[in-house]
């Protein structure tokens, strides 16, 4: 093992002489794909992708969902090979058999979804990733430099359960840093971050495109691009469709780019009545977390009116889950009367019996929970409606009555499916999220929970989506969003609350509330302190 | 250098039908091999073992009469595995059901009428049913694993079974052997054809099967079985209690376990005594991944392993080789049924460890 005797900072001295260098002579890229093709049998992901990404830019990836960005990627990271075309490596070709391959050139990733073990510490983690054997106490050593030197602060020592999600990240681009990559790839970084987690992530990323690396950035936040990227590709369908200077676009272009249409905004109308009689009452709701590793619920209030859109902000893993199962009656609440729904106490009664008051829920993962994998959008159809859709007939199910729902919620939400009735899992995670989303409105439920009703989904079926979910509370409905995307609440709620740590904060109409303060509540900062006008307004 | 096995992106439906044919092939050509080794001329050897037994009516009465426990162990154990339950102790919930009926058998024998049949077969469906609720409750109530209570309590039930034919139910007549009287007229059950065993029991079986495939395919419940056993979340989302369904799985196929164990002592055996199970709850283990733990499927798988077992007692007699060759059959066949199943859903591949040479330190490059 060769050692190191430099330190971050003289690192960082000699990339940014280097990066200098490179902008006084011609702009030599750093890596090009070249004509990449890669097929999944006859899904062609990639077709024919070219992709330029300089020393010193952050260069953003967009498309939708299913455009190619994770299979370019991999490619690039040595997860995936080529079928046809090449990779150029400052001019040169390289073949990228595995990301160790990868890492040896200077390609480091962070993916969306985080791999490190909870029990063990933020060293043992990264020594873990590392590709070489360095003793622990070196390691975390390094990991105290890098940490410093790039403002991501992280205590060596530490067990990974007790951090929050932004730290984890924070290991993961430490882990990369650590290997001095001269690429790093972000996989949607700031999808669980609140939005000054976001920033001190920004201001890291600014720092490594100062120092003259690169960054391949992919997002589905179109501001964040514009603000962040320099240079931006946008995918549709595996082809490269557009290549811009994001920030001389406005969102709505970069939205149109890549989905290809115009989006419609939501319509709603701009007051709203929601004045309506009390339809969902959670009081004083305390509830055990199932999961050892959840939150628990603490003394939960809300109140939900007839016509309106209760938003419920927080970062992941702050009781959301719980709150979801106790409102659906997943979990059994202590109290009968801590949930209430049209006035009557519902808090030991099952999900069934909550559906059949009209009641209708949409959990956050789609496969496996909201539906089975393996099985048929029909039997899914059953999944949810066995109790209050007359599926059953005689004690037997009515395979035709199934069908002919799963062809409604197929029109009238435009969900794109080869078969008529494939197995779940065979659906685009856009499309499943419009099943469903809309095997649940179909129903024309007086009471819709839904949690992360767009997460993962493109821009297309994230706007049907939202416009649905607006229509069904204009019809009178009441409809609460759990949601970590800030931009969807304040796109489609009427009032907006905050969950930390277990605790719902007071619920706030959604145009005397910023994002900041948004995000200062989603941090854990005391409502008091954090939103005075708030307080004297409500 | 080490092996991962990875998911393959298409394992078709077809490939796992075909999955148990497959093991039936590498099955009989292992025991082809080991014929040859053990110096037999393997073509009569498999005559003796897959072909002889259903050469005639009376081999055939006789594979139905070792199918029908198989079948009705195999069809309750289905919903069990389907459901993610681990029911192994099926053969106690067996020889449960074999001491309930039969201990109405041995009480109202010589004085009981018509009454006494129906009674033991409800005796002996209780009685497995309860036995199988021991683990059931367990497991959901205090989340003990009803793998290991389940087969623990095999072994209560065997010793049980030898305590009370070497006492207090032993024959007085029997010159002291461990054994209870034979059974009488009205606690046997009526044969279907003169001139071989096969009895009411098989008509019983296939009414079962049938009964379950129904189930199965059009009912609110079996959509719930496959439901918990495929995705316990969504199933939790449908609004279906796993504990419940825990304990309503065990119920059924330690029912249907203990059905089959009085129709053995009341129909077959007619008495109870020491071995009395030559390891049907076991075996109904292999019927039922066999048959893809489908009731149809269950049926053909079980009449193919007592095919195997009627051939291994044939062997014994023409070809001299012992009875534990029948249990190398039905090893392999497991075996080999496991093994197709991962390899068509999974591939295995060599990992070579990275060359720590060709890496360079972290944090050299500049």
């Amino acid at each position: 093992m060769v050692k190191t005797g430099r330190s971050a900072p003289m690192l960082r001295a000699v990339c940014r002489v280097q990066a200098r260098a490179g902008m006084t002579t011609q702009r030599r890229p750093l890596v090009q794909a070249e004509a990449l093709t890669r097929r999944f049998g006859d899904l062609v992901a990639n077709d024919a992708v070219d992709l330029t990404v300089y020393p010193g830019e952050i260069h953003a990836l967009l498309g939708e969902n299913g455009a190619g960005k994770s299979t370019l990627v991999k490619m690039l990271y040595g997860l995936l090979a080529p079928d046809e075309g090449r990779i150029l490596w400052e001019g040169a070709p390289v073949a990228l058999p595995d990301p160790t391959a990868a890492r040896a050139l200077g390609i480091g990733m962070v993916f969306q979804h985080f791999s490190l073990f909870d029990a063990l510490s933020v060293a043992e983690n990264v020594a873990l990733a590392l590709d070489d054997d360095a003793p622990l106490a070196q390691v975390a050593e390094r990991l105290r430099e890098v940490s410093r030197a790039y403002g991501l602060p992280l205590e060596p020592d530490r067990g990974v359960w007790r951090l929050s999600v932004g730290e984890r990240q924070r290991i993961e681009i430490v882990r990369c840093l650590m290997q001095d990559p001269r690429l790093l790839i972000l996989d949607e970084p700031t999808s669980v971050l609140t939005p000054q987690e976001c920033d001190g992530l920004f201001d890291t990323l600014r720092t490594l495109r100062d120092e003259g690396r690169a960054v391949l950035y992919i997002s589905h936040k179109l501001d964040e691009v514009r603000a962040l990227c320099e240079a931006a590709t946008i995918l549709r369908a595996g082809r490269v469709v557009e290549r811009c200077d994001p920030r001389t676009q406005s969102s709505a272009s970069l939205a149109r780019m890549m989905v290809g249409t115009q989006i419609s905004d939501v319509r709603r109308s701009a007051m709203r009545d929601v004045s309506g009689p009390v339809r969902l009452r959670v009081s004083n709701l305390d509830l055990p977390s199932e999961d050892p590793q959840g939150t628990s619920l603490k003394g939960v209030n809300l109140e939900l009116h007839a016509g309106e859109i209760l938003g419920i902000a927080g970062v992941a893993g702050n009781g959301q889950d719980e709150l979801f199962a106790a409102i659906s009656g997943e979990a059994e609440a202590p109290r009968a009367d801590a949930v209430v729904l049209d006035g009557a106490p519902v808090g030991h009664e099952g999900i069934n019996r909550r559906r059949r008051r009209s009641a209708a829920f949409v959990p956050e993962e789609r496969l496996g929970h909201a539906a089975a994998p393996r099985m048929s959008l029909s039997e899914n159809a059953l999944v949810a409606g066995h109790a209050s859709n007359g599926f059953l007939r005689g004690g037997l199910i009515q395979r035709d009555r199934m069908l002919g729902w799963v062809d409604s919620v197929t029109s009238a939400f435009d969900v794109r499916k080869g078969p008529r009735d494939p197995e779940a899992r065979d659906l685009s995670g856009g499309n499943l999220q419009k099943f469903v989303v809309g095997r649940e409105i179909l129903r024309k439920p007086d009471l819709l929970v839904v949690m992360q009703p767009t997460w993962g989904v493109d821009a297309g079926a994230a706007s049907l989506i939202r416009q649905s979910l607006v229509d069904l509370a204009q019809g009178g409905a009441s409809v609460l969003v759990i949601s970590q995307d800030l931009d969807e609440l304040f796109e489609i709620a009427d009032r907006v609350a905050v969950i930390f740590t277990g605790r719902l904060s007071a619920a706030y109409p959604v145009r005397e509330l910023t994002r900041e303060r948004v995000g200062l509540l989603m941090g854990g900062a005391d409502p008091a302190a954090a939103q005075p006008e708030m307080e004297e307004s409500a | 250098m080490r092996l991962t096995m990875e998911r393959r992106a298409e394992g078709g439906k077809w490939a796992l039908l075909l999955s148990p044919l497959l093991a039936v092939v590498l099955t009989l050509v292992s025991s082809v091999v080991i014929f040859w080794l053990l110096g037999q001329d393997p073509l009569r050897a498999l005559s003796v073992y897959f072909w002889q037994p259903v050469s005639d009516a009376y081999g055939l009465q006789e594979v139905a009469v070792k199918a029908t426990p198989l079948v009705l162990i195999a069809v309750g154990l289905a919903l069990c595995f389907r459901s993610n339950n681990w029911n192994i102790g099926a053969e106690g919930q067996f020889l449960i059901g074999a001491i309930c009926g039969g201990g109405v058998a041995v009480w109202a024998h010589g004085w009981g009428g018509a009454w006494v049949l129906p009674l033991m077969l409800v005796a002996g469906a209780l009685g497995g049913m309860a036995y199988a609720l021991i683990p059931a409750i367990l497991k959901a109530r205090l989340r003990v694993n009803e793998i290991l209570v389940s087969l623990m309590l095999v072994y209560v039930a065997d010793l049980f079974m030898d305590y009370l034919v070497r006492g207090p139910w032993r024959d007085p007549m029997g010159f002291n052997m461990p054994q209870t009287v034979s059974f009488g007229p009205e606690a046997t059950l009526p044969l279907l054809f003169t001139g071989g065993r096969m009895n009411i029991g098989s008509v019983i079986a296939l009414a079962v099967v049938v009964a379950f495939a129904l189930v199965m395919a059009r009912t609110l419940k079996g959509f719930e079985i496959r439901l918990v056993g495929q995705a316990p979340r969504a199933a939790r989302f449908a609004g279906f209690s796993d504990t419940r369904l825990t304990i309503t799985v065990f119920a059924i196929s330690g029912a249907l376990a203990g059905l089959a164990g009085v129709i053995e002592a009341s129909g077959t055996v007619r008495q109870l005594l020491p071995g009395f199970s030559p390891g049907y709850g076991f075996t109904a283990i292999i019927v039922a991944f066999l048959g893809r733990l489908n009731p149809v499927g269950c049926l053909i798988a079980g009449v193919f392993i007592a095919i195997t077992f009627i051939g291994g007692e044939n062997a014994q007699i023409i070809l001299r080789l012992p009875r534990d060759m029948t249990l190398v059959f039905q090893g392999m066949l497991l075996f080999y049924i496991l093994a197709c199943d991962t390899l068509i859903l999974y591939r295995l591949r060599v990992v070579r460890p990275v060359d720590p040479g060709a890496t360079p330190a972290p944090g050299v490059r500049s």
